[in-house]
């Protein structure tokens, strides 16, 4: 029961990996990105035909870049500017301002020549047919790729294994269930099979089964292939079991570039011990964790997210009539907003203006 | 030709897509076949009233009827989603094009293609094949030359404009009717002579909007009629470079019209 040297060690471990990846970053720097910047002029209405123009930076001056291999969550609040960074990324929208390279290429230049290399999942949008047979939007990927025949039966029946999808070859996409369909889109970018891929809400409205074999299927991707994953999720669970590294993005600005532990620590984030004991008693003393709700014989306690539950609970067992207990994980926009608070308070943060009226 | 090749992949996609509701295909198919059918009555009524309008027979006004739908037919068959594009700016699925390895253009070409419109050109060239054989022409060999030069020209014309508006459509998301009213209305004005129009109007689609060349100016000149502006009859023959500069320039506006396009929040 050791938990805060656990948790010392994986902060070595992060920091022993990340001089690693800044030493063969030079060679294998696969996304590229330096002070890069996108900022949309926003027209008012002020009056009767009168306009002030506006500019918004949606994203603001961004630098980071990721390895071939790695896989990142990026994440942050509604309209913090993940998906125009994506977007970006993937040659859809120009940038402003900046440097940008992936794979050697600059997106909005080459983005044809882009395209063949990288998958694209839109959680909120399907890219298949929907009228069709799912297979039917499968073989059009394999023309319009040309994919070579032995690679793409081999890619298909490795997703249609991985994902269960034997079933719903034939069935068409409008039959499908939101989770089927996700797991039919993430096949469908991968048929190619692309050297980096961008899920953008991945597991947004699915069930804990699809989530499950989602989060299982991008780990096997990373882990056989070496594909390098970029994902976007307002689900920390994602993130907890599938990414090494996290990127939080706030007002456009990169605000915290590491591990999610290290994220915790930040944002001095707690997890919540749900505890029932056989009859209503005084709130339980086990500091550091402190009982935060009362509830007949239900007790909330928090403690910081950076420990380990066990030493808890094994105390908790030992001096109180304990029936039955539970952990709820830290929701990530909690986690963020606590982070965020935290870096605004300490001296040199970020300036909060993001607009600026120029006429 | 990549772009080919992805909008023949995509448009079969479509054609069997519509084929997954097949009564109402059949219906629409129909459906179109008599409406555009309607569409060349109006004409002849009008005719049953009066013996010539803006001076000219009934085969003459079914021949600029006849070339402005069959050129307008081959392009709306081709490319009409394009005059649809705002839709997909709004709803952010142009995001979706953008990622695949082929040109944007070509895609949105092949958007939503549809089979059934087929019946306006198959109503145009019906048309078009009467009044060739009506009309009362000196055919000399350059004039015969002319028709299909003025066919394939004006298609190319009325896809330059579908084109521009696309771009337009990009920055202006609500502006489909904006389009139509140069595309629909276009081929519209050009099934009449450009003798009951006002010098003004007339003016503006010769030198504005080029929709002249793609019957108007060569048309008048195979039936032997004076065009209202006082032009040199060469330019009877230059519908292929008006096209080309008309497809120039939408090119340029598609390029320009595609980096500035700003995507949708998700």
């Amino acid at each position: 029961m050791t938990d805060v040297t656990d948790v010392t060690d994986v902060t070595d471990t992060w920091r022993i990996w990340r001089k690693q990846t800044e030493v063969t970053e030079v060679t294998e720097c696969f996304i590229d990105v330096d002070r890069l910047e996108k900022v949309f002029t926003v027209r008012k209405k002020t009056g009767f035909l009168k306009r002030e123009r506006r500019e918004v930076r949606a994203v603001d001056s961004i630098t980071f870049s990721v390895a071939r291999g790695e896989m990142v969550g990026y994440i942050g609040p509604n309209g913090a500017g993940k998906s125009t960074t994506i977007k970006m990324l993937t040659g859809i929208l120009t940038p402003s301002g900046g440097r940008l390279r992936v794979a050697g290429i600059d997106p909005s230049r080459e983005r044809t020549r882009l395209a063949r290399r990288i998958g694209v999942v839109f959680g909120q949008r399907t890219t298949l047919w929907w009228d069709l047979p799912l297979i039917d939007s499968y073989r059009l990927m394999h023309r319009m790729y040309r994919i070579p025949d032995a690679r793409y039966r081999e890619n298909l029946d490795r997703c249609v294994e991985l994902l269960e999808m034997e079933a719903l070859l034939d069935v068409p996409v409008r039959q499908l269930s939101l989770g089927q369909r996700m797991r039919g889109d993430i096949a469908a970018a991968l048929l190619h099979d692309p050297e980096v891929l961008y899920l953008d809400e991945p597991t947004i409205g699915l069930d804990v089964i699809s989530k499950a074999k989602v989060r299982e299927f991008l780990r096997e991707l990373n882990a056989e292939r070496g594909t390098t994953v970029l994902l976007t999720t307002h689900d920390l669970q994602d993130i907890e079991q599938l990414c090494s590294r996290v990127m939080v993005i706030d007002h456009g600005r990169l605000m915290y570039d590491g591990p999610l532990d290290g994220l915790h620590e930040a944002g001095e984030s707690e997890r919540t011990l749900v505890v029932d004991l056989e009859r209503e008693l005084p709130p339980i003393e086990a500091p550091p964790a402190r009982v935060v709700r009362v509830e007949g014989p239900r007790q909330w306690l928090a403690f910081p997210a950076s420990q380990s539950a066990a030493p808890l609970v094994a105390r908790i067992a030992a001096e109180y009539p304990l029936v039955d207990l539970s952990v709820r994980e830290p929701d990530i926009e909690a986690v963020i907003a606590r982070m965020l608070h935290s870096l605004g308070d300490s001296p040199g943060a970020p300036r909060p203006p993001q607009e600026r009226a120029t006429a | 030709m990549d772009g080919l090749r992805a909008y023949g992949l995509i448009a079969g996609m479509w054609i069997r897509s519509s084929m997954a509701y097949r009564v109402s295909f059949a219906m629409t198919v129909v459906g179109n076949l008599l409406l555009s059918g309607l569409d060349f009555v109006a004409i002849l009524l009008m005719f049953s009233r009066v013996d010539s309008l803006g001076g000219y027979s009934l085969p003459e006004v079914a021949l600029l009827y006849g070339l402005s739908v069959t050129s307008f037919g081959l392009t709306d068959l081709a490319v009409n989603s394009l005059g649809q594009l705002g839709q997909r700016v709004r709803d952010g699925t142009l995001d979706t094009l953008l990622v695949r390895p082929a040109p944007v253009l070509a895609q949105a070409a092949a958007d939503r293609f549809a089979l059934r419109r087929v019946a306006r050109l198959t109503q145009g060239a019906l048309v078009l094949g009467y009044a060739l054989l009506a009309v009362d022409v000196d055919w000399t060999p350059a004039k015969v030359l002319l028709v299909p030069v003025m066919l394939v020209s004006g298609a190319a014309i009325f896809g330059a404009v579908f084109v521009a508006g696309a771009a337009f459509q990009i920055l202006v998301q609500d502006a489909a009717e904006v389009q139509s009213a140069f595309t629909y209305g276009g081929t519209t004005l050009l099934q009449y002579p450009p003798t009951v129009f006002g010098t003004e109007l007339v003016r503006g689609v010769t030198f504005v909007v080029p929709l002249a060349f793609v019957n108007w100016l060569p048309a008048t000149y195979v039936l032997g009629r004076p065009y209202p502006l006082d032009l040199p009859a060469w330019v009877a023959f230059t519908p292929p470079l008006a096209a080309a500069a008309c497809c120039a320039v939408a090119g340029l506006a598609w390029r320009a019209g595609l980096r500035s396009y700003r995507s949708t929040g998700s």
